[in-house]
């Protein structure tokens, strides 16, 4: 397979990032994956099963909404393009959807799952209710205690949660202990990775179920625009699932402008980010080569985000070939200025976005925008699962 | 002929490997872990070098592992601990940990200072046979270190006998699919042994994971040249306040 922005080569690899680095306790689970999923994914009984899922279940195709008051703002034209909208309140139903589907087809019968902010593992606890799977998500006990809503929502729809209690006790140590259930259960189970990380083919399948979005968008910016292309696409980047989603029929398409927001936490140089390419070399991580923010001596530092889902020490190795490429543009946001984004877009638009969203919102500060520019945004989630974390902030 | 080859030519059975975490209980128990561990009777060392994120390792080498980090073990502290120990320790002994870190230090200068301190071997679970044939591989021959491929019952005898071809010193079977120190019956571990005895492996084969006692390491020996105890060893040294004699104490019940 030749190797180009939408398809890794035969070993996974985008550029020098990528790869399957897992040990052999993994290799017969991911061979198989890595020989079976394009087949399975393109084979039309499953597209006839995703797609009616997607429309059916989820409520796709998802609106493109023009933010007018948003846009005059910038003087420029957003269009927001609303994931929020979907069942379970993400983007990241697409993918469970997806990976649970391909699961039953290799004859799996246990689920497992990590989370960071819950959006993850509510979608894949949603789709195991759905298909009547047994489903365990790994989360980190920090993120249980921060996204108390998404636990109940998820003991709700019938999963186990598992609080990961070691490292940082985060989304990083959560994706540790859902690897190490995997090594320890070889036959009966998947794991559905919920970003773009992970060793081949986790990144490349993650972003081709993702990749509705940008598919989606294409028609739908040129019913409204004339265009199928816009000037920017802006998203949030923690693993990369919903900027790899709102990207990915753009990437080959030079002259739209890829903008990704990573979360700076209190500051790029503060000690408390997750602003990964910033502050990250090239390292593995979770099974692939990327870029990962670590110590001199390689060992992997717990980042810090006021968002859950962007507290994530490293990138897929797609947004890291991206960035290494110059084909992407990275910026950061912080806390403060995206929780002031989220209120912005409350105030002008009437939309309360997720944490992670706001990322992406307050990343439109640092672009110079003018009139003539189209900008889609990828609201990748809806901010209900943090409004313990707004009040907070709104009474200060 | 090297240390490794040495041990296999003496000792054709029985050949006991034992796992210990560098800079654990404390930072510079290294040293003094291994002297203990050779006038024990273990016939090979491995060493482990702690990492954040161990995906191959279970709750207890983990934990050692954080200890040791928190304690401020590093590669290149751990290459200055080994600076002079072939003075005392003659067995082989063999680095085992993850790319990542290795990779940081620089793979080449990892290779180059392990064997300027007389280590012989690497086990690096992480490093895919694509990534180790094309790139890696030649760097550890290089320097002359050999490098010990993991193969578990999942494995297909295909790949079994390319790990094989690839490996040197040993090949590494693991006992069960599962982290380190996981406990399941071994009884179903005998067969797929046997399974891999008949292949007729250029290497010699050593057991691990779930070997823990005097009963594990003889079941697991039956089929095999040996086993690794792990675990269970850093498990012994936890609280201990006098290494030398609890790893005799340890081992002795092991070989009694």
């Amino acid at each position: 397979m030749k190797q180009t922005f939408t398809s890794p080569d035969t070993k996974g690899y985008y550029g020098k990032f990528g790869g399957a680095y897992i040990p052999e306790m993994l290799h017969r689970n991911v061979e198989e994956l890595q020989s079976k999923y394009l087949e399975i994914m393109y084979e039309k009984g499953f597209r006839e099963e995703f797609n009616a899922l997607l429309k059916d279940y989820v409520g796709r195709p998802t609106p493109l909404f023009l933010a007018e008051r948003l846009s005059k703002q910038f003087n420029t034209n957003i269009y927001l393009k609303r994931e929020d909208l979907n069942h379970t309140g993400a983007h990241k139903i697409n993918n469970a959807i997806g990976q649970v589907l391909l699961a039953q087809r290799l004859g799996k019968k246990r689920i497992i799952a990590e989370t960071g902010a819950g959006q993850h593992g509510v979608a894949t606890a949603t789709v195991c209710a759905l298909k009547g799977i047994e489903c365990i998500v790994y989360m980190g006990v920090k993120d249980i205690e921060r996204q108390a809503p998404n636990v109940a929502r998820m003991k709700m729809l019938g999963a186990k949660v598992m609080p990961a209690t070691s490292g940082s006790q985060t989304l990083k140590d959560a994706t540790n202990e859902a690897i190490r259930d995997w090594i320890n259960n070889p036959t009966d189970t998947h794991y559905v990775i919920g970003s773009v990380v992970g060793p081949h083919p986790y990144p490349d399948m993650v972003a081709r179920f993702q990749s509705v979005i940008s598919e989606e968008t294409r028609w739908q910016l040129k019913e409204k625009t004339g265009s199928e292309l816009p000037t920017h696409v802006v998203a949030c980047v923690g693993g990369g699932s919903n900027a790899a989603g709102a990207f990915y029929h753009f990437l080959d398409e030079p002259q739209v402008q890829l903008v990704a927001v990573e979360a700076a936490g209190l500051g790029v140089n503060s000690g408390h980010s997750a602003a990964t390419t910033q502050l990250g070399t090239a390292g593995v991580l979770h099974g692939s080569k990327s870029i990962v923010m670590q110590t001199e001596d390689g060992q992997v530092v717990e980042p810090h985000s006021i968002s859950a889902g962007l507290d994530y020490p490293g990138i897929g190795p797609l947004h890291a070939h991206l960035f290494d490429s110059g084909r992407g543009k990275f910026l950061s946001a912080t806390d403060d200025e995206s929780v002031q984004a989220a209120f912005n877009l409350c105030k002008l638009e009437g939309i309360i976005p997720a944490l992670e969203s706001a990322h992406a919102l307050a990343g439109l500060n640092q672009l110079q925008l003018n009139e003539k520019n189209v900008v889609v945004l990828c609201l990748s989630g809806r901010g209900d699962k943090d409004l313990a974390t707004y009040m907070n902030r709104m009474d200060a | 002929m090297n240390r490794i080859e040495q041990v296999f030519k003496n000792k054709n059975s029985k050949v006991l490997n034992v796992y210990c975490t560098a800079g654990y209980p404390k930072l510079d128990s290294t040293l003094e872990v291994m002297q203990a561990l050779q006038e024990s009777g273990a016939d090979l060392i491995e060493l482990g070098m702690p990492y954040s994120d161990p995906l191959a390792d279970g709750p207890v080498i983990q934990h050692s592992g954080s200890i040791a980090l928190s304690n401020g073990m590093t590669i290149a502290t751990l290459f200055k601990q080994l600076k002079d120990f072939r003075k005392t320790v003659t067995v082989p002994v063999i680095l085992m940990g993850y790319m990542n870190p290795v990779m940081q230090y620089g793979f080449e200068k990892f290779c180059s200072d392990a064997a300027a301190v007389g280590i012989d071997g690497l086990i690096l679970p992480d490093l895919p046979q694509y990534e180790f044939e094309t790139e890696y591989g030649a760097i550890i021959k290089k320097y002359g270190l050999d490098f010990i491929f993991l193969v578990t019952p999942e494995t297909s005898e295909k790949r079994v006998k390319e790990l094989d071809a690839l490996s040197t010193g040993f090949l590494y079977a693991v006992s069960s699919s599962s982290t380190t120190g996981n406990d399941k019956d071994f009884g179903a571990v005998e067969t797929y042994l046997q399974r891999l005895k008949n292949l007729q492996l250029n290497n010699p084969v050593l057991v691990g994971f779930g070997i823990k006692d005097k009963q594990t390491f003889e079941s697991a020996s039956k089929h095999s040249n040996g086993a690794i105890i792990g675990s269970a060893f850093v498990k012994a040294l936890e609280n201990s306040s006098d290494i030398k004699a609890d790893t005799k104490k340890f081992i002795a019940n092991v070989l009694a």
